[in-house]
C-alpha cells in the first residue's frame, strides 16, 4: 500500500480542475456538474463550491448512480453492486453537464453514465472531469478535464479516499 | 449575492461508506423467512428504482434478455400489471400466463406447466396461486427464480414490502411505530406479510377484527390482537385497511356489511379519534362504504395510491436482486 496523493494534494488537483472548466467555458453558463456515485458526487460538490466561490454565478450539482447501466451487471459475483439513487433535481436537457469521476480507467462506468444521462435528457453538451487518470482504458473514452494523469501497473487499484464518507484523505495504491 | 452563494452551498447528504450486504437468495417467497438485514436491503434497494418511474424515459437496460413469466393462477390487476411495468422498466421480456385460458383448464398440473414453461427459457417466475405452499414446490421443480405473488392465505412478500415502504418514506425509523391491521386478517395473506415484516423492523401490530376474522395459530404470531377498534384507534401511527374478501368468506363472519362498517369501518366519524399525522393505507381493491369511507381513502391521510406507485419500485428491486443472487450462484 502506498500513499500517493494527500489531502492538501487532493485539494490543489480539485483547484486545477475548475481552472480549466472556468477557461473552457467562458460564460460559465447553465454548467450542471454531475457526479458519479459515490465517490465523483463528493468530488462535484466540492468543485461546485470551488466554482461558486470563484464567482461563477450558477453551478447546478446532483449524483448519478451508474448501477442499473453497468455491462457487468450479470458477472460480477461476491462483487455486487448497491442500487443507490440518483438525484439530479435540474434539467439536464440544453445544459452543459460535466460528469465527474475520481479515477479513470477502463472507460466502462462512464460508458454506463452516458447512457444513464441519456435516459434522463439531452444535455447540450456532455463533458467528463476526473481527478486521476491512470491510463488502461478499455473503451474510446477521454477526459476534458484531467486533475492528474498517473501511470499504475495493471494489477495495482487506485482508491481514493475523501473524508466525507471515509473518514479519511488521500490516495492509495493497493 | 453571497447570500444566494452560501445558500447554494447547502450539501446534500452524502452517502457513508456502509458495510457492503451481499442478497443471496433467487426466490422471494415470503417476509417470515427473511432477515432484518435483507428486508432493508430490498426497501433501500427499491429507492434506487422509484425514480426510474418519474422520468421521461422510464426504462433502464439491466434485465435486457432476461424472461419474466407471470403464472397467475387468480385475478389480479394491480399486482399482475405491477409486476409487468416491473420487468419492463428493467429491459425483461414478459409472458403473461393467465390459468384461465391455457392447458391448467384442460388438466396440466402445476409441476407440468412450469416445466414447460422452463424448457422455452424462462429466468423469474411471479406465481400467484391459491394453494399455499405452491411457490415454494415450484423451486423444487424448476431451475428459474420463483416470486410469490400471493399463495393463498399465506404471504403476499411483496405487497408487505410496498406498504413497508410505503410508511418508511414517511416515518423513515420503523422502531416502537404502531400499526393496526384492521379487518378480514384470517383470509388475508397481505395482513401475514405485513406482520412478519413490520415485526423484524421493529415495529408493534395491533390486529384488530371481530373474532370470526382474526386467523388461527395468532398466539404464534408477534401482534396484540384486539376486537375493539375505537379503543386503540388514538395511539395507532399506521391504520392498514383491509379489503373484505368476499369471494373468500362465508356469510357467517359477521352479521351484516353495515354492522362490519359500523364497528372496524374507517369512517370520517372514527378519523377523529385518530392521530392528527396517522397513515391510512388499504392494499387494494376498495371496497367504498365497508372497510373504508370515500372521503378517507381520498382524505389528506391516505397514502393508497402512493402504495401503487411504490409498488412498482419494490417489485423492480425484487426482480433486480434475485437476478443478482443468480449472477452470484453462477460465478462460484
Amino acid at each position: 500500500m502506498e500513499v500517493i496523493l494527500k489531502e492538501h494534494q487532493i485539494s490543489q488537483l480539485l483547484e486545477h480542475l475548475a481552472s480549466q472548466i472556468i477557461d473552457t467555458n467562458p460564460d460559465c453558463a447553465s454548467i450542471g456538474l454531475v457526479g458519479i456515485r459515490s465517490r465523483g458526487e463528493i468530488l462535484a460538490q466540492r468543485l461546485q463550491h470551488i466554482l461558486l466561490d470563484r464567482g461563477v454565478p450558477e453551478v447546478e450539482c446532483g449524483a448519478l448512480d451508474t448501477t442499473l447501466y453497468r455491462d457487468d451487471i450479470n458477472q460480477m459475483g461476491t462483487h455486487q453492486p448497491t442500487v443507490q439513487t440518483t438525484d439530479i433535481d435540474f434539467n439536464i436537457d440544453d445544459r452543459v453537464i460535466i460528469l465527474v469521476d475520481d479515477v479513470l480507467n477502463t472507460g466502462r462506468s462512464v460508458r454506463a453514465a452516458l447512457d444513464a444521462l441519456t435516459d434522463l435528457g439531452r444535455p447540450s453538451v456532455i463533458r467528463l472531469a476526473v481527478l486521476l487518470d491512470r491510463g488502461s482504458r478499455e473503451l474510446p473514452i477521454g477526459a476534458d478535464y484531467i486533475g492528474k494523469k498517473i501511470e499504475v501497473p495493471h494489477d495495482k487499484t487506485v482508491q481514493v479516499y475523501l473524508n466525507d464518507m471515509d473518514e479519511r484523505e488521500e490516495v492509495v495504491l493497493e | 449575492m453571497v447570500e444566494k452563494t452560501i445558500e447554494k452551498r447547502s450539501v446534500k447528504t452524502t452517502t457513508k461508506n456502509t458495510p457492503k450486504f451481499i442478497w443471496r437468495r433467487k426466490h422471494l417467497l415470503g417476509l417470515q423467512d427473511l432477515s432484518r438485514e435483507e428486508l432493508i436491503h430490498i426497501l433501500d434497494t427499491a429507492k434506487g428504482f422509484k425514480g426510474i418511474s418519474k422520468r421521461s424515459v422510464k426504462k433502464a437496460p439491466t434485465l435486457r434478455g432476461k424472461v419474466v413469466v407471470n403464472l397467475f393462477f387468480e385475478d389480479s390487476t394491480r399486482t399482475r400489471n405491477s409486476f409487468t411495468l416491473a420487468a419492463s422498466r428493467l429491459s425483461a421480456d414478459v409472458l403473461e400466463f393467465t390459468a384461465k385460458t391455457s392447458s391448467v383448464s384442460k388438466g396440466e398440473t402445476l409441476r407440468d406447466t412450469a416445466r414447460n414453461l422452463e424448457a422455452m427459457g424462462i429466468d423469474i417466475v411471479v406465481i400467484r396461486h391459491s394453494a399455499g405452499g405452491a411457490p415454494h414446490l415450484l423451486t423444487r421443480c424448476i431451475d428459474a427464480c420463483i416470486i410469490n405473488a400471493g399463495d393463498g392465505y399465506h404471504e403476499h412478500p411483496t405487497q408487505g414490502l410496498l406498504d413497508i415502504f410505503s410508511i418508511r418514506e414517511l416515518r423513515p425509523d420503523l422502531s416502537g411505530l404502531k400499526v393496526a391491521i384492521v379487518g378480514d386478517i384470517a383470509h388475508s395473506r397481505v395482513a401475514r406479510s405485513n406482520i412478519w415484516g413490520l415485526h423484524k423492523l421493529g415495529a408493534e401490530v395491533y390486529l384488530v377484527a371481530p373474532p370470526t376474522l382474526m386467523p388461527s395459530g395468532i398466539e404464534k404470531m408477534p401482534v396484540t390482537p384486539c376486537y375493539n377498534f375505537d379503543e386503540i384507534i388514538g395511539q395507532m401511527d399506521v391504520l392498514n385497511m383491509l379489503r373484505v374478501q368476499f369471494e373468500r368468506i362465508g356469510s357467517s363472519v359477521f352479521p351484516s356489511v353495515l354492522e362490519y362498517s359500523r364497528l372496524f369501518g374507517l369512517t370520517v366519524e372514527r378519523m377523529k379519534r385518530a392521530k392528527k399525522d396517522v397513515i391510512v393505507m388499504h392494499p387494494g381493491p376498495l371496497n367504498r362504504g365497508l372497510e373504508i369511507e370515500s372521503e378517507v381513502a381520498d382524505g389528506p391521510n391516505s397514502t393508497i395510491l402512493q402504495q401503487v406507485s411504490n409498488g412498482v419500485a419494490v417489485r423492480m428491486a425484487v426482480l433486480f436482486l434475485v437476478n443478482q443472487a443468480v449472477v452470484l450462484e453462477k460465478k462460484k
